[in-house]
């Protein structure tokens, strides 16, 4: 008997199931969502994420604080339309719309930062979340030592809760959905924290 | 009488050092858990644990369903799904996929389940190199060991160990410092990342309808796995599904808090198959194996079905008494701790490994840690109560079962019982007043070789019941009560 066949029967008779047996729903998901203000999600997200959350009151110093921390290095950026909107993917030493697979992998792995959007923020716990796209690439918030992320505060959400109630299957909107909740770290040797494993060993959220 | 599991545990007890590194890393995780669950911080613990238990029950109790949904989805967005009935068939199944896409090198995250099948040694034998990625899996890969622990696969080496390792392997300079061999492991492992052919992972859960993995880490290095490679393969037992997205609400609150005491761990990847269109980054292919090994057995046993229900987090492991003192080596089969204790006869049959349930105080910190609800200490009976019952009569060992039937004969009759106490105390005190018993006398040797007896009280609470009872003016209280009412 083909593989398929042996386990699914195994698994029917074990449960005393018929082929093609439908399921009763299962118990509701459980889907709590707080109510707070955009300020006070701000306030918690900043509290709660690992990597250090800078709340920018105009583009301006948006734009003033990613020069900074991007400063000196070989900067690659995704196609994010709130990125290109500030006018972020012009700053010096930063490179965008690379489409060719490999010259986008080579630059990843040499760029000192890469700079994306996000798709939302999540204040509890603090984290980011990025759907991958062609506008997102997935390996330039992981291979450059420093990923700066840019974001308006209205997509500041809640919680994980909010997060599934606004994308209840992330599986119809892209290939890979990533929570971000801080930089890159490991615990393996003596449980000693040690950061930047193999992604960035610095993160930087910018909120507009 | 004597397993390779007994004789392991004796090493572990008599090594200083691991017991010291053990006790260490099990209470710091433990602390940590207990700081994100504390009901000031998490008031929803308990209620999450019953919800994570009852979409668990509710998913396996129909598990055909939702594995046949996951499969459509899958193959809806160009994935594969293998179906793997065995070990075999799962190691045969990553080879055949390595040999059709000619890769020759594979980078992978940890899976406990890759580990049950063996498929590095596979791999190897077949000409296809499998470099583990995670740190501590890394380290044990080089040392060639099995992982130590369900979270912290390298928990019992110290530094200096891991340091005398890399100089003896990568053939670095020797450096202590968990920040310097880290940046070695970078190094080393970033050139894998980007010249292998195929990234291999495991999956913490499956999501049926959405045909998703979802794989839960802090270093990367999973993220790398699954995106970097040309072909990803994903091995999972068929026990992880849960039906929808919305149901991680629920399980990465519990994952992250329970296994690193983390409320959200550095990275969660929901993957779904290969690249989209338009999308540049992302694997050509996408496979999902689907691991029974074992599992349909388990399943087919409702008393103890619940023990699919395990989200691996490791938890149980680092309050338990006993793992705390032999460590992970000890324990056969791939999964230690608990969850092992209970897993590893179940899949390997109660004959392979008789007296791995019976390892445990029956304390309960396991359950009562369980972020889905298994009730451990139970299913340790169960199987302690079946592997008996499997014994044939003519093998049990004669004086325990006299030992049994005595004990019970005497716990029938209260008044032997009272001459029994008297005459233990007659021979286990003595030594000196009122120290721990440790050495007994004749049957009990063996038994105090490696425990110490407490005391026995000077006085048996019968004798001071009735000192109490016949003492002027006191009675017990429903007496009094009664008295009371009669007046």
């Amino acid at each position: 008997m083909p593989d398929r066949e042996q386990v699914l029967s195994n698994v029917r008779s074990a449960l005393g199931r018929r082929v093609g047996q439908p399921a009763p729903d299962p118990p509701p998901s459980r889907i709590v969502v707080p109510q707070w203000s955009r300020e006070e999600r701000i306030r918690r997200f900043s509290k709660n994420f690992r990597g250090e959350t800078f709340v920018a009151p105009s583009a301006d110093e948006a734009r003033d604080f990613v020069a900074e921390k991007i400063d000196g290095y070989e900067t690659i950026a995704s196609k994010d339309e709130f990125l290109c909107d500030l006018g972020l993917v012009n700053l010096p030493d930063v490179r965008v719309n690379v489409d060719d697979p490999h010259e986008l992998r080579v630059l990843c792995a040499v760029a000192g930062a890469g700079l994306t959007g996000a798709t939302y923020a999540i204040a509890d716990p603090g984290a980011l979340a990025v759907l991958a796209s062609n506008e997102e690439e997935r390996l330039i918030s992981l291979l450059p030592p420093r990923h700066v992320a840019v974001l308006p505060a209205h997509r500041v959400l809640t919680s994980l809760d909010e997060l599934f109630a606004v994308l209840p299957d992330p599986a119809l909107e892209s290939s890979s959905l990533v929570l971000i909740g801080g930089p890159s770290r490991t615990g393996d040797i003596e449980m000693s924290l040690t950061l930047g494993v193999h992604g960035p060993r610095e993160v930087y959220v910018v909120i507009i | 009488m004597s397993t390779a599991f007994q004789k392991e545990i004796h090493v572990a007890l008599g090594d200083l050092k691991l017991q010291k590194t053990i006790t260490t890393a099990t209470d710091r995780f433990s602390e940590k858990r207990l700081d994100v669950v504390a009901p000031n911080v998490l008031p929803e613990y308990q209620e999450l644990r019953d919800q994570a238990h009852h979409i668990k029950r509710h998913t396996i109790d129909h598990l055909d369903y939702y594995l046949e949904t996951v499969e459509a989805r899958v193959q809806s967005r160009g994935g594969h799904v293998v179906w793997c009935a065995d070990a075999e068939a799962a190691v045969n199944a990553v080879i055949a996929i390595a040999r059709k896409h000619d890769a020759k090198l594979a980078v992978k995250s940890k899976s406990m389940v890759s580990e049950e099948i063996h498929l590095n040694d596979a791999l190897e034998k077949n000409g296809i190199e499998p470099v583990e990625t995670d740190l501590g899996e890394y380290i044990q890969q080089l040392a060639r060991e099995r992982p130590y622990h369900i979270v912290a696969p390298a928990l019992h080496k110290t530094r200096g160990d891991v340091a005398d390792l890399f100089v003896e392997k990568l053939g670095v300079e020797r450096n202590e410092e968990p920040e310097e061999l880290t940046q070695v492991a970078r190094r080393v492992l970033r050139r894998k990342f980007l010249n292998a052919d195929m990234g291999i992972s495991g999956a913490n859960f499956v999501v049926a309808e959405s045909g998703a993995v979802v794989l839960v880490e802090n270093e990367g290095n999973i993220r790398m796995t699954t995106s970097a490679p040309r072909i990803h393969v994903a091995v999972a037992g068929i026990e992880k599904l849960i039906p929808r997205a919305t149901d991680l609400a629920v399980f990465l609150k519990l994952l992250g808090r329970s296994g690193s005491g983390q409320p959200i761990t550095s990275y969660t990847s929901f993957l779904s198959g290969p690249r989209r269109d338009g999308e540049i980054n992302g694997p050509d292919e996408f496979y999902l194996l689907l691991v029974d090994n074992g599992r349909t057995r388990v399943l087919a046993d409702k008393e103890k079905r619940q023990t699919l229900y395990c989200i691996r987090c490791g938890a149980c492991s680092n309050v338990c008494p006993v793992y705390r003192r032999i460590g992970g080596h000890s324990y056969p089969g791939t999964y230690s701790g608990p969850i092992g204790a209970i897993l590893t006869p179940q899949f390997a049959g109660l004959g392979h490994e008789p007296t791995l349930p019976f390892a445990s105080s029956l304390c309960g910190a396991c359950g009562e840690v369980c972020p889905v609800k298994i009730d451990i200490p139970r299913m340790l009976l169960a199987l302690r109560r079946d592997i008996k019952k499997g014994e044939a009569r003519e093998n049990r060992w004669l004086p325990e079962k006299l030992a049994f039937r005595g004990w019970s004969w005497v716990m029938r009759r209260p008044r032997v019982f009272e001459w029994a106490g008297f005459f233990a105390q007659a021979f286990l005190s003595g030594q000196d007043d009122h120290s721990w018993v440790r050495t007994g006398p004749a049957l009990l040797a063996p038994w105090t070789a490696t425990r110490d007896f407490p005391p026995l009280a000077p006085r048996s609470f019968r004798e001071l019941w009735r000192a109490r009872q016949s003492s002027s003016g006191w009675i017990p209280t429903h007496a009094a009560r009664k008295q009371k009412k009669d007046a």
